[in-house]
């Protein structure tokens, strides 16, 4: 199917859904987080995900330290010195000279999924609100899907063996309830909905934010021609991607996979050429 | 610049900003026992083809060890596959599906097919301690009809892997995809030549040998000099020795191959040379690529570029 691998693509029909649901996604807008954690814990409480120990790290308020196994949103935490003091209607200074950057990542539910691309299993799977889901009952724990996220989302769970990660809250979302982290977000800034809808919202905001004043905003996976066919999750970010521990420009690689079989064969019957070659040759 | 030389950046330590330099990709969870099945696969699909070419040419010999060793390679591959699980008991999970998007997916079919001729191939180089008359009289043609499908399968088998890699995320997998498989492919044909130099040294595994080893170390040459920033990993650190070692040993066997033409045990030891070539060069490529996957700036630095590249003047 054309864009299969690669290119803008609704998914779901993709997968070969017939009549699925509008697309669903998360719109998190780092603009208005106030670092609660009220996502992580919500998360942590409905998915029974289990505790991953206390950590002291160092790093600003986190304590968590990036999306892993067992943390399925993880709030990023940045201390930056201001050059350029914008007053954003905070309470207290008007013009601090540092800024804190917050923000909850979280699985962006690719359009072009690497991690379901090399799932061996099957154990990963589209659903039909164009989500990506393992199913713990099928996973065989073969770590490939850990290497091919382009955004060191999924993770095997210590101990258990399984990949792990945010499912969107797919047992909640096919009642029509609100995914759990964004139903306890204070402020709006974890915002669930239909992604064509979300992406609206989102040209919205990062416009008045500019016309307030605010440069640095930008949006974050929300473009369908980028690497990854765009994100079911995206995000309105203060700085680089790369601050905040995204990468600038992710690419699935199953983008070159056609390519890659290709040199394989290439290589394949340069072997089986030597090998004619070795054997054939004059004998003496 | 390193005082212990050999450790130096080939490009200057990029400027890039992180999330407390934490790692961006995930490196894969897999131990060295997926370096190993590197190396035994490609043993495997040396030795299966090594069979090939003495069944078909006449050399019982070549024909016999080569069988015993892919199979004795196919069973280690087997054992190390399945030890590297999350869940090992759930192993046969990956046949209930067949995905073109999922090397792993293609080289378990690729796996099983190799193993069932293979197993065959060598099953039947026991035809004559069997007692029955009819087996004796059976097994070697099955066995030669195998062996000829254990040949034809080798090169798959030898070169998915490269595919497995290179379809991650991890930076210097990824990068390397264009020669990874003629890496692959090489190192398979040394180790199967180093078989064949043990067994029965003589004009097919020498040549097997030269071609091998030139694939392997013109493939890795490539992988650690043009890929700018991601060939990094290769040349330095842990990996950078192995592959380093591996070059040396690669360029010892063929030499000994080549010129030890009339002793028996150089051929041997230039076989076994061959042979520990082939490993080393899996482990430093493997290891390479972990090093890329854990350090953010081989994720940022080629993506900023990317975008940089993309952006009008």
């Amino acid at each position: 199917m054309a864009n299969s691998l690669y290119g803008p693509l609704d998914p779901a029909p993709d997968a070969g859904y017939v009549d699925a649901p509008p697309r669903m996604g998360f719109f998190t807008d780092t603009s208005v987080c106030i670092g609660c954690k009220a996502c992580e814990v919500a998360c942590k409480e409905w998915n029974a995900v289990p505790d991953d120990g206390f950590d002291l790290l160092g790093q600003s308020y986190d304590n968590t330290g990036g999306l892993s196994a067992n943390s399925w949103r993880h709030v990023a935490f940045i201390e930056q010195p201001r050059p350029d003091p914008v007053f954003l209607g905070m309470p207290g200074q008007d013009k601090p000279d540092f800024r804190w950057l917050m923000m909850s990542n979280v699985c962006k539910h690719c359009t072009h999924a690497g991690c379901l691309d090399v799932c061996p299993t099957g154990a990963l799977f589209r659903t039909e609100f164009g989500t990506v889901v393992v199913q713990e009952d099928v996973c065989n724990g073969c770590g490939y899907c850990v290497a091919a996220c382009p955004y060191g989302v999924i993770d095997r769970r210590e101990g258990d063996g399984r990949a792990w990660k945010c499912t969107m809250c797919y047992d909640r979302i096919g009642d029509g309830l609100t995914p759990a982290c964004a139903q306890a977000c204070p402020t709006e800034s974890i915002q669930y909905g239909e992604l064509d809808v979300l992406r609206e919202a989102a040209a919205e905001r990062v416009a008045k934010l500019h016309a307030e004043g605010v440069e640095s905003a930008r949006l974050y996976g929300h473009s369908e021609e980028d690497g990854v066919g765009g994100d079911g999750a995206f995000f309105l970010l203060l700085d680089e991607p790369e601050v905040y521990g995204l990468p600038p420009d992710p690419v699935v690689t199953t983008k070159d996979l056609p390519d890659m079989w290709k040199r394989a064969g290439l290589a394949a019957l340069t072997m089986a050429a030597s090998v004619a070659v070795a054997f054939l040759g004059r004998r003496r | 610049m390193s005082p212990r030389g050999g450790d130096r950046p080939m490009v200057p330590k990029a400027d890039f900003r992180s999330y407390y330099g934490r790692p961006i990709v995930r490196p894969a969870p897999w131990t060295h026992d997926v370096a190993a099945y590197l190396f035994t696969g490609g043993l495997a699909a040396g030795s299966a083809l090594l069979a090939a070419g003495g069944q078909a040419t006449g050399r019982p010999r070549l024909r016999r060890a080569g069988r015993v060793a892919a199979l004795g390679a196919v069973a280690a591959s087997g054992y190390f596959l399945v030890a590297d699980l999350g869940r090992p008991e759930r192993f046969h999970h990956m046949l209930r599906v067949a995905k073109p998007t999922s090397p792993m997916s293609v080289g378990v079919w690729i796996f099983s097919a190799f193993s069932a001729a293979a197993g065959v191939a060598a099953a039947a180089e026991a035809a004559p301690l069997v007692p029955s008359r009819f087996a004796r009289k059976v097994l070697p043609p099955v066995g030669s009809a195998a062996g000829l499908a254990a040949g034809a399968i080798a090169p798959a088998l030898a070169t998915y892997t490269a595919v497995l890699l290179a379809d991650t995320a991890t930076p210097s997998w990824h990068a390397a995809y264009p020669e990874l498989p003629f890496v692959f492919a090489g190192s398979a044909l040394a180790s199967g030549a180093g078989v064949g130099l043990i067994a029965d040294p003589g004009p097919p595994a020498r040549r097997m040998a030269v071609l091998g080893a030139a694939l392997e170390l013109y493939g890795a040459h490539r992988i650690e000099t043009t890929k700018g920033l991601l060939s990094e990993p290769y040349a330095t650190g842990k990996a950078g020795r192995l592959l380093r070692t591996g070059r040396t040993l690669t360029a010892a066997g063929v030499a000994g191959a080549v010129l030890g033409k009339r002793s028996r045990v150089v051929s041997a030891l230039s076989g076994l040379s061959l042979l520990a070539a082939s490993a080393i060069t899996r482990f430093g490529i493997f290891d390479g690529g972990m090093a890329s996957a854990r350090d953010p700036q081989y994720t940022v630095v080629p993506q900023k570029e990317r975008i940089a590249g993309k952006m009008p003047d």
